[in-house]
């Protein structure tokens, strides 16, 4: 490719790759902005006049007004927030306990009617939850779940996209090194514990990002399953904000974005692993 | 031998203590549920008489319904297309370019990770009839569009679902291309063969299996495109985005279970017939 040819694809690719950045960088500087230039710029949005809202590229008095604001005089926040870092953290407890070793037992144990039952996790995995709702919602009101946090967590526990995910990386894991193994004398579950586990470890850091970024993000299901409005993550409460809360809005934004911006920058490589295998491929 | 006896029977156990306690919850949380509805979509709604195909005709024939089926339709037909030519375009030209391009491979797939709801506003700043879009195409000398609240809409959703999705789909380019073997590359270009004929002749074909992998899975995920519907426009949007999630809770706010159930019902048939093939290309690519 010449040289100059080079520098056109390099140009259009970071224009798109602006466009991409610009509503991420909105957001956050959205939390920096102090309240009168949030007003100034956004309040045409709330009145029908002719004018039209603007936004600076960095706020022109970049100011942690809004944050401290949500952090320490809003009593409303941190219970939302508490709600999602339960939601997210029972699912990922719950995942760890139930679903790895499942998994293990689908990858390495004989098991009769074994692709039945991968195919059967293969369907449910990939059914959107348009369908599933009704059926759990039925199943969750008769075991007295709805409107607990329970209603949320557990049939994410017990989803099939992590095992089948999960059953894919411990696949991968040498059949000699488990045979030798067992011709020392281990039994399965030390196997699983001392062989499966650290050789998986990269599958299970990459299965729990995807997790925790599905979890953290939920609408539909806390939407449907929780009436209680003190049970509601953080998710359901931003839509509600209105101008005058608008810096807070911001802030609650940025707080919700925080972990799992972090996340995504410290694990990058593990988080493509895991999208790559969830096409199949490897 | 009598070692080798209890290892099995240890084998056995494993499996039990390892495997039931997920099968027991996906009965009790999917499969038996659906059972359920599937029985249910057969009776009506109060007293649970058997009613036949009484429910699936009343849903059929309902607008409504056929709004939604026709807007995720046409969501689906405009989006996947869209979604995958331009994100196989892209992955090539990030990789053409050293060092850079992978950072700006990152930028892509940020959107991924960030929550819908932390955008929100965002959005509705960029989206509002007098929001940042419209300012630019006013400055542009062009016309303000009304994006929520006519066929605009759409667009709007189609926008945030290729934010959302075109680093995510990169990925799986990227995971395809990697799987061509070099050396066909390297023999191609002893023959002397231009990048565009290598990029027709070779990249092209051996992507076939990806790219059907990718458009199954690209269906599947447009259906979680209601997220970003609901958190701009609520639960009323303009009718041009009015989707299946928006009837559901409608329906599901008025207690018409007979009519979710029979709906859900069709659309999991929907949904087996693309999963059906989603396994066809995966058994061609000798995986599972």
């Amino acid at each position: 490719m010449s040289a100059m040819k080079r520098c056109l694809v390099l140009g259009v690719l970071v224009l798109l790759a602006g466009f991409v950045f610009y509503p991420i960088w909105f957001a956050v500087t959205g939390a920096f902005s102090s309240r009168w230039e949030l007003e100034k710029n956004l309040s045409p949005l709330f009145s029908s006049g002719q004018e039209m809202a603007a936004w600076p590229l960095l706020p022109e008095a970049p100011t942690l007004r809004s944050l401290v604001e949500v952090l320490l005089d809003s009593p409303g926040f941190f219970p939302m927030f508490w709600n999602s870092v339960a939601i997210s953290a029972g699912i990922l407890l719950g995942q760890l306990l139930v679903d790895i070793p499942a998994a293990w037992a689908l990858a390495r144990l004989p098991i009769p009617g074994k692709k039945v039952i991968l195919t059967a996790y293969i369907v449910l995995m990939l059914m959107p939850f348009q369908v599933m709702m009704f059926p759990q919602y039925l199943m969750l009101d008769d075991l007295h779940l709805l409107d607990t946090l329970w209603a949320v967590i557990l049939p994410a526990v017990f989803s099939t996209f992590p095992v089948f995910m999960l059953h894919r990386f411990f696949q991968a894991i040498p059949q000699e090194i488990i045979e030798a193994a067992r011709l020392d004398g281990a039994g399965e579950g030390r196997i699983f514990l001392w062989i499966g586990l650290p050789l998986g470890a990269p599958g299970v850091l990459s299965v729990a990002i995807l997790t925790f970024l599905d979890s953290w993000n939920l609408i539909e299901q806390p939407m449907t399953y929780l009436k209680t409005k003190s049970l509601w993550p953080l998710s359901l409460f931003l839509p509600e904000i209105t101008l005058p809360d608008m810096g807070m809005g911001f802030a609650a934004a940025l707080l919700m974005l925080i972990p799992a911006l972090l996340l995504f920058w410290n694990c990058q490589e593990y988080l493509e692993r895991g999208i790559a295998l969830s096409g199949g491929k490897e | 031998m009598k070692n080798r006896k209890r290892s099995h029977l240890g084998i056995r156990w494993s499996v039990a203590v390892f495997l039931l306690p997920h099968m027991a919850g996906v009965l009790c949380f999917a499969l038996l549920p659906m059972v359920r509805v599937l029985v249910r979509s057969f009776q009506s709604a109060v007293g649970g008489s058997w009613v036949g195909l009484k429910n699936y005709l009343m849903v059929w024939n309902n607008t409504a319904f056929r709004l939604a089926v026709s807007n995720t339709a046409r969501f689906i037909l405009v989006c996947v297309p869209i979604l995958v030519v331009m994100s196989l375009i892209l992955t090539v030209a990030v990789q053409s370019i050293p060092v850079v391009g992978k950072h700006i491979r990152s930028i892509f797939l940020m959107p991924m990770a960030i929550p819908a709801a932390s955008v929100v506003l965002v959005w509705k700043a960029l989206f509002h009839d007098s929001g940042l879009l419209n300012h630019v195409l006013l400055d542009m000398g062009a016309d303000a569009i009304p994006w929520m609240d006519s066929g605009a809409a759409f667009w709007m959703l189609v926008i945030s679902y290729l934010w959302k999705n075109l680093g995510y789909t990169m990925v799986l380019w990227a995971a395809g291309l990697s799987a061509i073997p070099k050396s066909c590359y390297e023999a191609a270009q002893v023959d002397g063969a231009t990048s565009r004929q290598i990029f027709f002749r070779i990249t092209l074909p051996n992507l076939k299996g990806t790219a059907y992998i990718l458009v199954v899975l690209s269906v599947l995920n447009s259906f979680k495109v209601f997220r970003e519907a609901w958190l701009v426009a609520g639960d009323y949007p303009d009718q041009s985005m009015y989707l299946l999630q928006h009837l559901y809770n409608n329906w599901f706010r008025e207690l018409d279970f007979d009519k979710i159930a029979a709906a859900g019902v069709m659309c999991s048939l929907v949904i087996f017939l693309l999963i059906g093939m989603l396994r066809r290309a995966w058994d061609r690519e000798d995986n599972l």
